[in-house]
């Protein structure tokens, strides 16, 4: 457990502990770092410096292009997807008391999935209205999953059961439009569900950036209540909090998040499960990890996207294989100490 | 006993003595009668499978169509659903046995080898045999389901056999373990768009491509898991009472363990191969089973083995009539019907109660 030290000025405090505090920002460092080797790599090279310099404004006019044009757009929107995704699990995780209550493995982001797969297949409209698909998907599967499992309130592990059960229908479903489609269509499908960053530009980026300029301040504002909520329903109210209009509210942020980040980049696999977990680690501190979790999820995406174009060349995989194998190894691990330790 | 036995004759001699024995053996006759019933559903199910689809075949022309070689329905019969429909029997009764054998061993009602990414595994394992080493047979890519069924059953097995595993968690273990698997499933098909062709009916669970040969080379694997998981039944039954009473009972809880995850990989490993990853026929048919037999495993894993190929041709026949004119496949039919129903257990019970 760390060390918790607190601010005064004057009638107003601000409790923090300095470990998580530095390993927030170590991770938002880390995060910009690799954005910046991002948009420095591809088919014409540029150096870190001449990176800065160009987003600076003082570079040059061709290196500009490059740059803002062509490989920002994209690496803002890994920035954005990590961060959101890693901000959902992290309020999932800690609603549901669950190390894997994240929101991929609830049927959240299949839901997204299938809203996207509807207007791929039946549809066939631009990647606006795909997007659209996505976060109308996302949003009604939350509430169905919300009104499912509501029965005297909210129990953790009733929204756990619900969500797998909406899951394996949701992944039923899926399957059925990926068999209805042409075989060009299948591929974009697929290549969607997986995840993907190609061609992303400042059109996908922009929605999710609001929504997340939206969201962050009220969810990081309610962390401390959050924390409180973990410490049982009953506690949680004798102390203050709202029980049930917070959790609802935050389960409506969260989805809110994943579903934004799922139109921008399609259902990413396992970052919103593991940014949260290795955050919590990094940190040693008690409660939801919020802005730690944001940022290592963030550092998590970019350094994915970048091993994914990097690492067989030749091969452009989409960053969902890279966040899906590496996540599925972290997983298995995950499951063999957690079990250890019995929290599974 | 002192203090017991004065209330005991106090009591008298009521029909004590006598009442178990009659009730059992009326229960038993009603099991026998139960799963005769089930049986002449299961025909009834056969005999619809055969008669429906594409081409509806009169009830009455059934029977010729099976045995008279010059009946008019003979080929559609022998060439389309009769493979298709003994492969639905026999990756049915597969299914029904491994989640009733599954939800004893893990002692766990929501144990489905769908939901636990069981079907996933052996999955993930024949994508990768199709795709990077070439394997197009049914008898080359089997051994495949069988290796990654077994792992995935061994690696849950290990986190969901420890004593502190709710059915909760077991289950999201199985739903992170399905969503890795599936997350590479994914991968392989965007690499290789021809395997993606083949393999996006695959994944979904299907009947359709049913042939002969292909059941045949899946009945053996079946056979033996089957036998295994009959045998199974009575240390199982032993085991639910907790290890150190199954031992005093004259089980061996390792041996019998170790058997019922061999008798689990055999049949999804066989039954995932030759169709598909199907959900929920291995959840729902045991607990539906589960409330007309009680949780006697000797009766229970028969009429699993009876009424989970009644629920898979039914699906399929449903599928057939509501996909017109072409069809649904059974696993999107099992997915949709189940998941509701699985839902259902979720808010009625306190099952899961973590």
């Amino acid at each position: 457990m760390s060390v918790l030290r607190v601010v005064r000025w004057g009638r107003t405090s601000l409790r923090y502990r300095p470990r998580a505090l530095a390993v927030g920002a170590a991770c938002a460092l880390l995060a910009l770092a690799l954005g910046v080797l991002a948009v420095g790599s591809g088919e014409y090279p540029l150096a870190p410096a001449d990176v800065l310099r160009t987003l600076a404004g003082q570079g040059h006019p061709a290196d500009a292009f490059i740059v803002r044009d062509v490989r920002l757009p994209r690496v803002i929107t890994a920035l954005a997807v990590g961060a959101a995704l890693a901000l959902a699990g992290a309020l999932f995780q800690s609603l549901t008391r669950n190390p894997l209550g994240s929101p991929d493995i609830l049927g959240f982001t299949a839901g997204a999935a299938t809203g996207a797969l509807v207007v791929i297949v039946l549809v066939g409209g631009s990647s606006l209205a795909l997007a659209g698909g996505a976060v109308a998907g996302g949003l009604l599967t939350g509430v169905l999953i919300y009104a499912l499992a509501w029965r005297h309130g909210l129990h953790g592990y009733r929204l756990v059961l619900t969500g797998i059960g909406v899951l394996a229908i949701l992944t039923g479903v899926n399957g059925y439009l990926l068999t209805r489609a042409q075989i060009t269509e299948a591929g974009r499908a697929v290549l969607w569900l997986t995840g993907s960053l190609d061609g992303r530009g400042w059109d996908s980026a922009g929605p999710l950036l609001v929504a997340l300029a939206a969201l962050l301040p009220p969810v990081v504002a309610s962390a401390r209540a959050l924390h409180l909520l973990e410490l049982g329903d009953d506690a949680a109210a004798a102390l203050g909090v709202p029980v049930e209009r917070l959790r609802l509210a935050l389960l409506a942020a969260a989805v809110l998040l994943a579903s934004f980040a799922a139109a921008a980049a399609g259902p990413v696999a396992f970052v919103a499960l593991t940014a949260p977990q290795l955050a919590r680690r990094m940190t040693r501190a008690p409660g939801p990890n919020l802005l730690p979790s944001a940022c290592l999820g963030a550092a998590l995406l970019v350094g994915a996207d970048l091993l994914a174009q990097r690492a067989f060349p030749g091969h452009l995989l989409p960053v969902g294989v890279v966040t899906g194998l590496v996540g599925g190894g972290y997983l298995v691990w995950l499951l063999a100490t957690e079990r250890r330790a019995g929290r599974i | 006993m002192t203090l017991t036995q004065p209330s005991e004759t106090r009591r008298g001699p009521v029909a004590r003595p006598r009442g178990p024995r009659r009730t059992r053996g009326g229960r038993g006759a009603a099991r026998a009668a139960g799963l005769l019933a089930a049986l002449l559903l299961l025909a009834v199910v056969v005999v619809l499978s055969i008669a429906v689809g594409a081409k509806q075949l009169p009830l009455g022309t059934v029977w010729p169509g099976l045995t008279d070689p010059a009946s008019a329905q003979y080929t559609v019969v022998h060439e389309m659903r009769l493979p298709r429909t003994l492969l639905g029997l026999t990756a049915g009764l597969a299914l029904g046995l491994a989640g009733g054998v599954m939800q004893a061993l893990t002692r766990n009602p929501l144990a489905d080898p769908g939901l636990l990414g069981i079907n996933a595994g052996a999955s993930a394992a024949v994508v990768s045999a199709i795709a990077f080493l070439g394997v197009g047979a049914y008898s080359g890519y089997v051994w495949f389901a069988f290796a990654g069924a077994a792992a995935v059953s061994v690696l849950l097995y290990t986190v969901g056999g420890g004593r502190g595993a709710t059915p909760a968690r077991l289950a999201l273990a199985g739903a992170a373990l399905n969503a890795a698997l599936l997350s590479y499933v994914n991968a392989v098909m965007l690499i290789d768009a021809a395997s993606l062709d083949r393999m996006r009916f695959w994944t979904v669970g299907s009947l359709a491509s049913a042939r002969l040969d292909v059941v045949a080379q899946l009945a053996p694997f079946v056979a033996a898991g089957t036998a295994l998981a009959l045998a199974l039944a009575r240390p199982l039954n032993a085991m639910a009472l907790g290890d150190d009473s199954a031992t005093a009972l004259g089980a061996r809880p390792g041996r019998a363990r170790a058997g019922a995850v061999v008798a689990v990989t055999l049949l999804v490993g066989a039954a995932t191969a030759a169709c598909g990853p199907i959900v929920f026929v291995g959840l729902i048919v045991p607990h539906l089973v589960r409330s007309l037999t009680g949780p006697d495993l000797r009766w229970l894993l028969p009429y699993c083995a009876v009424l989970a190929p009644v629920l898979l041709l039914g699906a399929d026949v449903l599928g057939r009539v509501l996909g017109r004119p072409g069809e649904l496949q059974v696993g999107i039919v099992t997915a949709v019907l189940g998941g509701p129903l699985f839902l259902h257990f979720v808010r009625r019970r306190r099952v899961a109660r973590a």
